[in-house]
């Protein structure tokens, strides 16, 4: 026997012997190239001074509910022997908001942090969804802006890198943008949701229509639709603003622009997607928003943003961003980059 | 792995459609049309496949862009897919359908509190009756749905229809409207960002 273990096709899982959907056993094989993965993006974290963290599992579902009135889509709950509702969490920043604002009170920032950390989130979808995965990320606490949304992907893009992977880049939105411009056109509200919701499953067929019977010009229209159509390098911050109505979008832009520099700085500027129609689903991002993409797999790596006012509901009026990457996910691009890797030998 | 992008194109009745969009495109569908039972065709980029197989290749990124029909992203909205285009053709309707000149459905609804259907469809069908407020029974099944209120399994039906014949040619007649449904252009979300030159290309070419 090497060390390679293989397991067995034995008897078929019963009801008896079945784990929920969405959760899976991990063997040694598989289980080794995990922690090789996640150890080489933890290195990369706590070299660039974002120590590692870990919080319960289990939390007070309240506590989750203060950060995220969804509780970030905590949908796993249970009662401790006192009768208060626990609930296993969805993710790793609102936990962080929570330690940032109570153990580090009275602590000056900038502060740093990563993890390596399950989470679960109940879904909707079919059975081969993921309820529990393992994620690995960065929060970073108290650095205002485009200065730290930059240091955000900067370490995002190393870490894959010490991952394996080649050809991975980060996407870059702003999460308010689409809203800022709903309202500076004076549409209510109440259709801010449903716009938001088409535009975030980027039904761009359904979007047109529904933009449609907003009854605005055709200027304010144009631009609402074509927006977010535009992704791609720094030449689509100026294309957004020689959209008809563009202008509307110039503060948002300007941002980009100076995230852009920042980046350009940090010599990742290459690695990034600018793209004007994302919207992140999690309800606590105030501004910029991130996603992660790689050519090997046809779902994103990981995603984050800036959340600027999460922290202050837990008592510490703090500016952050973080992003979180899938693990299984990126192992997934680092196999087919190994694979690609054999294919065509240097 | 080729570098070209790949699209998932359905068999069936949007077939001879997209053909035609893909060649106003510039790929040489020559060898596709000759090809009855070959699927992959890796130096045009195309991948043939049923309609319905289509969203979960583009979700998962076997193919970076697709077409298929609304009918079926409609039937399958969970799927993370965004959707680009409109493409007009393959026009038809997502109905429903009851036999003979009275309200079989009505009638169901009133005396046994709730309606039985069939379809191929049953998300729609059954987001459809709930959102009208009626309670259904919803029975899926694979073949022609036509034969099922014929043999008495279902008091009505749930199914896209073009022309309405198939349905008068078994005494069924339109009872209501659910929507109208054309061909789409979908695409993978990852591919959208990483591809978004190629896949641009394809969407102003067809926008014209």
């Amino acid at each position: 026997m090497t060390g390679k273990n293989r397991s067995v096709a034995g008897t078929p899982a019963t009801s008896r012997t079945a784990i929920p959907p969405g959760t899976r056993d991990v063997l040694p094989e598989e289980m080794r190239e995990l922690r090789a993965i996640g150890g080489r993006m933890r290195a990369a974290f706590e070299d660039a001074g974002y120590g590692e963290v870990h919080t319960p599992a289990l939390e007070y579902e309240e506590v989750l509910l203060r950060g995220d009135e969804r509780a970030a889509g905590a949908r796993y709950r249970s009662f401790d022997e006192q009768g208060a509702v626990l609930a296993l969490r969805s993710d790793m920043t609102i936990p962080i908001a929570r330690v940032v604002a109570t153990r580090y009170a009275g602590v000056d920032p900038p502060l740093r942090f990563s993890y390596l950390a399950h989470a679960w989130r109940a879904t909707d979808r079919g059975v081969g969804e993921p309820r529990e995965f393992l994620q690995a990320g960065i929060e970073l606490i108290g650095v205002p802006g485009a200065e730290g949304e930059a240091e955000v992907v900067a370490l995002t893009v190393e870490a894959l890198n010490a991952a394996g992977l080649k050809r991975h880049r980060v996407g870059v939105g702003d999460g308010q943008l689409y809203r800022s411009l709903l309202s500076s056109f004076g549409v209510s509200a109440e259709a801010h949701m449903p716009l938001l919701e088409t535009l975030s499953r980027r039904d761009l067929v359904g979007l047109e229509a529904q933009v449609s019977q907003l009854g605005l010009d055709d200027a304010k229209r144009e631009l609402l639709v074509r927006l977010p159509e535009l992704r791609g390098g720094r030449d689509v911050l100026d294309r957004a603003e020689e959209l008809p109505g563009g202008g509307a979008a110039g503060a948002a832009l300007e941002g980009l622009r100076g995230l852009h520099d920042l980046l350009s700085q940090r010599a990742v500027a290459d690695r990034v997607i600018y793209d004007l129609g994302m919207v992140r689903e999690l309800g606590y991002y105030t501004g910029a928003v991130f996603e992660v993409y790689d050519p090997a797999v046809g779902f994103t790596l990981g995603g984050g943003g800036r959340y600027d006012e999460l922290i202050g509901r837990f008592g510490r009026d703090l500016a952050a961003c973080g992003l979180a990457l899938d693990v299984q996910r990126v192992h997934l691009a680092q196999a087919a980059e190994e694979a690609l890797g054999a294919e065509e030998p240097a | 792995m080729s570098d070209r992008l790949t699209i998932a194109v359905p068999r069936g009745a949007l077939f001879a459609g997209t053909l035609d969009l893909l060649d106003t495109l510039g790929i040489d569908t020559a060898e596709v049309r000759s090809n009855d039972r070959r699927l992959l065709f890796a130096d045009v980029g195309i991948v043939t496949m049923r309609p319905s197989d289509v969203p979960t290749y583009v979700e998962h990124g076997s193919a970076d862009v697709g077409i298929t029909g609304k009918d079926v992203l409609l039937e399958q909205s969970h799927r993370r897919v965004y959707e680009l285009l409109d493409l007009g053709y393959g026009q038809c309707e997502m109905v429903v359908a009851a036999p003979g000149r009275g309200d079989p459905i009505g009638d169901a609804l009133r005396r046994l509190g709730r309606v039985r259907i069939a379809t191929k469809y049953p998300r729609v069908a059954a987001e459809h009756f709930a959102a009208t407020g009626r309670q259904a029974e919803i029975v899926e099944v694979k073949g022609s749905v036509e034969l099922a209120p014929l043999t008495g399994l279902v008091d009505g039906i749930v199914d896209l229809t073009a022309t309405g014949k198939t349905l008068a040619e078994n005494n069924l007649r339109v009872v209501e409207t659910i929507s109208a449904c054309t061909a789409r252009l979908i695409a993978n979300p990852v591919a959208h960002k990483l591809r978004a030159g190629e896949i641009d290309a394809i969407v102003e070419k067809v926008r014209g």
